[in-house]
């Protein structure tokens, strides 16, 4: 059973997964976090929590025609001399080519079972409770916590400097056996790092799956496979970390 | 006006989603949130060469946050507050992925789930279900909240605070 967490906490905890508290705050926090399991339990809660709801909560967008009416109603349809016209037309040539080389980037590769099961147990995580086994942004906590548990040691670190603290780590299954799950998050945004053994060396490579960035690499004897909801880039940013070294 | 009406294009509408998302969220009807946001958009484009602030996302959030509580106010007078949620059920399933691991069963369990997260968050208070949609889903700072919701910072921080204690407290009842 969790003990309950410090009624004075709550705000702060909530506040620094909002990327509301100064880095001074954050601090102070994370020394209180280190030493109250209650406190760590309701950040995990409020983590999950903050996801499913954005997965739950769908961002209604506005319809067309009302786009449209407002467009209209905002800048009538002008008397266009063809210098005019073609300055626009140059923008969303622009804008077309940004979109198909993003596109590109981001295409659904052929379908690959693992990523899948990958984003499918990044979401299974996120109900209460399951979001790690191991709680806590101590890599040296997290990395014996595995020993016994799977076959190898994961590399585990923390980038909680550059905006990508660790927050424990989990048993998961993938491909029918289970590997190292480490957690980590970028404010709000969960990521998910599956690392197994693997030969070879790849660069970063970034997919999206069902709304859902995934970004895969191997090195150093292991493979790395980075699920999130945040922004394709930004995931890239967190590999790239990873690959530079602790 | 012709140039009030493009600085209005180009600085208030890329908004509209967001507009159209916050009212969907209160007003719980999309006919009635496309109504006020239309009107509220429409009043936006009038007053907006007075405008001078540095947010137009706050300031264009915080008139139809204002015109939605307006029509939730005069439904109540009218007694007509609508109690039926229009929205399709299964929109929340669009982004449901195949889980090669998940018999039928749990997948429908956990669709089941999904939806009732959404339902929970649809039946907070308004004051507290504003404050969550703007930060889950528009990503708005404190401030920015605050900003919208006529309230003091120390105010949006209890809010959201009442509804994710809410939402949590649902959670455990159910597990």
């Amino acid at each position: 059973m969790t003990p309950p967490p410090c009624p004075d906490q709550a705000l702060l905890v909530q506040a620094e997964l909002d990327g509301e508290l100064s880095v001074a705050g954050s601090a102070a926090l994370q020394v209180h976090l280190e030493g109250c399991a209650g406190c760590r339990a309701l950040q995990a809660g409020l983590l999950g929590l903050s996801a499913r709801v954005r997965l739950a909560g769908p961002r209604h967008a506005a319809p067309d025609r009302l786009r449209a009416m407002l467009a209209a109603r905002a800048v009538p349809p002008p008397r266009v001399t063809g210098r005019l016209m073609r300055r626009p037309a140059l923008a969303f040539g622009a804008g077309a080519a940004l979109a198909a080389l993003v596109a590109l980037a981001l295409l659904p590769g052929p379908v690959a079972p693992l990523e899948d099961q990958a984003v499918a147990g990044h979401i299974r995580a996120l109900q209460p409770g399951h979001l790690t086994d191991v709680p806590s942004s101590d890599r040296h906590t997290v990395r014996p916590w595995f020993d016994g548990r799977i076959d190898y040691a994961p590399p585990v670190r923390d980038f909680a400097g550059a905006g990508f603290p660790l927050v424990g780590g989990r048993l998961d299954y993938l491909g029918g056996r289970p590997v190292a799950a480490l957690v980590y998050r970028r404010d709000r945004h969960l990521i998910d790092l599956y690392v197994w053994p693997a030969e070879g060396e790849t660069t970063p490579a970034a997919r999206a799956r069902n709304g859902y960035a995934v970004v895969t690499w191997r090195d150093a004897g292991m493979a790395f496979l980075a699920v999130s909801d945040l922004e394709a880039a930004q995931l890239l940013e967190f590999a790239r970390l990873w690959r530079s070294g602790p | 006006m012709d140039r009030d009406g493009a600085a209005f294009a180009r600085l208030a509408l890329p908004h509209l989603d967001a507009a159209y998302n916050l009212a969907r969220w209160l007003l719980r009807d999309p006919v009635a949130a496309e109504d006020v946001v239309q009107d509220a958009m429409l009043r936006a484009l009038t007053y907006f060469a007075s405008f001078r602030g540095a947010n137009p996302r706050a300031w264009l959030l915080q008139i139809v946050r204002n015109a939605a509580h307006d029509r939730l106010a005069a439904a109540a007078r009218a007694r007509e507050v609508p109690l039926v949620m229009h929205d399709d059920e299964d929109e929340t399933a669009v982004n449901e992925p195949a889980d090669p691991a998940d018999d039928p069963e749990t997948a429908l369990s956990r669709r089941q789930d999904r939806a009732a997260l959404a339902a929970a968050l649809a039946a907070l208070p308004v004051e507290l279900r504003e404050c969550l949609v703007l930060r889950e889903l528009e990503e708005m700072s404190y401030r920015d909240i605050a900003e919208v919701t006529g309230v003091p910072v120390g105010t949006v921080m209890s809010r959201l605070w009442r509804a994710r204690r809410a939402l949590l407290c649902r959670g455990e009842a159910q597990a």
